[in-house]
């Protein structure tokens, strides 16, 4: 965040080092309207003559924000999955006509077995904290009034790995654990459902939810979650709202081991123990050779039935996609500098010669050959740098409205500004009007003045 | 009077591909502070060269060219260029304003390559140099919207802006009606009056019975050098001009330091 505001701050002074030595000096000043004047009087051809320089500084910023946007994505997920936690979840492997007995009851996933083999290596330190989870779609019904959610049943250190906030009340502990109690943590969709008018902590509505054939008692509501994004199709995007947490040993004993699942008319049985296993590992160095051990472990499943997601892996994602991103934005502004750095010499080679005439009246009346060429390179690095001006504005606009339309067709597509690169951009559409306005402005200047004032 | 145009055997060569054009065969001349000289001669005689070298636009071949004290024949394109913003004034044949520019900002050219900074003080001096040219009703007009006469006027204007030893004209009525001429060469002659040295290349008899000196030219030489007893306007009511402050503040004299940067 720091590093941020000191790249604001020193783009900032960068831009007024630049205008204040023009803006300061009486002449500066002057030549800058006078080369505007000159500009406006071929508004048209000017504005073609910096299109490169407009779509190349527009391009630029529009896909450094994307790319910024995809990283800070990222970064958001990252932190809220946990930059050290390891995801271990059960997979539905695809139903395979080969297995003889086709039950109605799959059994599939991650087993109490591996549980204790991956709980092992808790023993070097490696990992922390295990926090198992057994998930599965449920009504939570209180009263007459029914809602369809999920529930899961964990540990109490689900919390703390989730950075779970909570809104009143209190999260799972180790006694309910061990007591098995009917208790129940609400995510803040289910409460605000089933509680619109009460409070779903107060003692007259104790024991009034029903989960299964069993009632249970409200000891806490956490607060909104935002849902996580989707990664690669190991995991699907979740919404945490409409979940409800009871304790793993209590799913155990009143579910049993095997929950019955309507879809779409037919029942259909699932037996998985674990959903998932989620782990902290105690060093960020340690999180991916940490990954590696547990997909070995793992790859002794005779089925695909698991999947392991580090959070850490999205970042490098991510930032394969931002140094993508970036290698485009080279090659691009490369093209534009090219490009539009043509358009702008063509342009000014044209001037100089319609206004041959005119650089032998200020040469005659004492222009010198300095004179002549500052003002023909003040006339393109103007133009050059106005068009970066609009190819800014071009690019923000397009960094503003696309996510804005992707989110009308339902679609996410972060972008962030990324300030550095306006000013970059800035920075090459000025250079290019130097560099590319330089010959003609000084071949203005070696005119000969006589033959210049005879030129028609 | 000290003479403030000094030339000696000025000769200009042009050199193309197949032969060489002798435009200056030898040109030996001298002009006084306050003089007014119009140069004559047949098409292709050197005039508008000669002109070209006195105005600091072109270097000579061979010769020398004092102006003032300073030796000019010898100096660098810079050196030209600042002799020519500080001690000469120019008038064309075909005005040559600058067509974006209003009439105020086409009298203030010369002042923007003096390197002075442009003032409110600058603004006054152009405005009333217009006024004297007799537009002072015309400051934010562009030259398109004027006449031929009222153009050359706004060029006159511009040609006294940075008080000059020299004013320089090519042939200033070459495209103007005789009555409009004659305006103009009125205008010169009264700022004759007030002081200023004039050298005008013309082809018209009338236009240089103006002048109080006509040297005609052929070949590139010097064919006959006449004072004007009697020059036009001379004796005519001219009316009293404040002109004071239109001759120069200092002599010419360009810093021997002067280097081109
Ligand atoms: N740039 C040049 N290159 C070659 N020859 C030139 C050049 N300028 C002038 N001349 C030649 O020099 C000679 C003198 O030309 P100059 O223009 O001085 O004549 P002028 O007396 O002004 O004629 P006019 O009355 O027609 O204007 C002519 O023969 C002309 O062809
Ligand atoms: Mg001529």
């Amino acid at each position: 965040m720091l590093s941020y505001w000191l790249e604001i701050v020193l783009a900032i002074g960068f831009v007024t080092a630049l205008i204040i030595p023009v803006a300061i000096s009486d002449k500066g000043r002057r030549s800058f309207v006078l080369a505007v004047r000159s500009l406006w009087l071929h508004k048209l051809r000017a504005f073609l003559s910096v299109m490169g320089i407009i779509i190349g500084t527009g391009a630029v910023i529009a896909l450094m924000a994307f790319g910024e946007g995809s990283m800070q994505d990222a970064l958001d997920d990252i932190k809220r999955m946990g930059a050290t936690n390891i995801i271990i979840r059960s997979v539905k492997p695809p139903d395979d006509g080969s297995t003889a007995k086709r039950s109605f009851v799959a059994i599939y996933g991650l087993t109490r077995h591996d549980y204790e083999r991956i709980a092992t290596l808790q023993q070097s330190g490696t990992i922390t904290r295990m926090v198992p989870m057994r998930v599965f779609p449920a009504e939570i019904r209180r009263l007459e009034k029914l809602h369809n959610g999920r529930i899961v049943g964990t540990t109490p250190e689900y919390a703390d790995v989730n950075q779970l906030e909570l809104a009143a009340g209190r999260f799972l502990t180790d006694e309910d654990c061990l007591e098995m109690r009917n208790v129940v943590v609400l995510g803040a969709a289910v409460a605000r459902d089933l509680f619109p008018f009460s409070d779903p902590l107060s003692p007259e509505n104790r024991g009034t939810i029903r989960l299964g054939q069993y009632f249970y008692t409200v000891i806490g509501v956490l607060r909104d979650r935002m849902p996580t994004g989707g990664t690669g199709g190991s995991q699907a995007a979740e919404d945490y709202n409409h979940d409800v947490y009871i304790p793993l040993e209590t799913t155990r004993a009143r579910f049993g081991r095997t929950v019955f699942i309507r879809q779409s008319g037919s029942r259909m049985g699932e037996q998985v123990e674990f959903s998932q296993i989620t782990l902290t590992v105690s060093d960020i160095d340690k999180v991916r050779p940490t990954g590696e051990v547990i997909r070995e472990i793992l790859r002794q499943h005779p089925r695909q039935d698991w999947a392991v997601t580090v959070p850490l892996d999205r970042l490098e994602e991510a930032e394969r996609t931002k140094k993508r991103f970036q290698m485009l934005l080279v090659l691009i502004a490369s093209i534009s500098l090219v490009v539009g750095g043509i358009g702008i010499m063509n342009i000014m080679l044209a001037t100089v010669t319609e206004r041959t005439r005119e650089i032998g009246i200020r040469r005659a009346l004492g222009a010198k050959r300095r004179d002549i060429t500052m003002q023909f390179l003040i006339e393109a690095v103007v133009q050059t740098s106005l068009g970066g001006i609009l190819g800014a504005v071009v690019g923000l606009s397009i960094t503003f409205l696309v996510p804005w339309l992707a989110s009308l067709l339902g679609e996410t597509l972060p972008a962030k500004v990324h300030v550095p690169s306006i000013f970059l951009s800035l920075a090459v559409s000025v250079t290019v009007g130097v560099l590319f306005g330089w010959y003609p402005a000084r071949r203005a200047s070696l005119l000969d003045p006589i033959e210049a004032l005879r030129h028609e | 009077m000290p003479a403030v145009v000094r030339v000696i055997d000025l000769v200009k060569n042009y050199y193309l591909q197949s032969d060489t054009v002798r435009a200056l065969r030898g040109v030996n001349l001298e002009v006084a502070e306050g003089d007014f000289v119009a140069l004559m001669g047949p098409s292709g005689s050197g005039k508008s060269t000669l002109l070209n070298v006195l105005g600091c636009l072109d270097r000579p071949t061979s010769g020398e060219y004092y102006l003032g004290e300073e030796n000019v024949a010898r100096m660098t394109d810079d050196q030209l260029s600042e002799i020519r913003s500080r001690y000469l004034g120019f008038i064309f044949q075909s005005y040559n304003l600058l067509p974006q520019y209003t009439v105020v900002e086409n009298i203030e050219i010369p002042l923007l390559y003096q390197g002075c900074k442009l003032t409110e003080e600058t603004r006054q001096w152009c405005i009333s140099l217009a006024e004297l040219v007799g537009l002072g009703h015309r400051l934010d007009h562009r030259p398109l919207q004027l006449s031929g006469g009222q153009q050359q006027r706004v060029a006159i204007a511009r040609s006294l802006v940075n008080r000059p030893q020299v004013i320089l004209a090519d042939e200033p009525t070459g495209n103007l009606d005789s009555k409009t001429s004659d305006e103009i060469m009125m205008m010169l002659t009264r700022l004759n009056a007030e002081g200023k040295t004039i050298i005008m290349v013309t082809h018209e008899n009338d236009i240089a019975e103006w002048a109080r000196r006509v040297i005609r030219m052929r070949d590139g030489q010097i064919e006959s050098d006449i004072r004007n007893k009697r020059p036009r306007g001379f004796g005519d009511s001219v009316p009293e001009l404040p002109l004071d402050n239109l001759t120069p503040t200092s002599p010419v004299n360009v810093p021997n330091s002067y280097s081109p940067g």
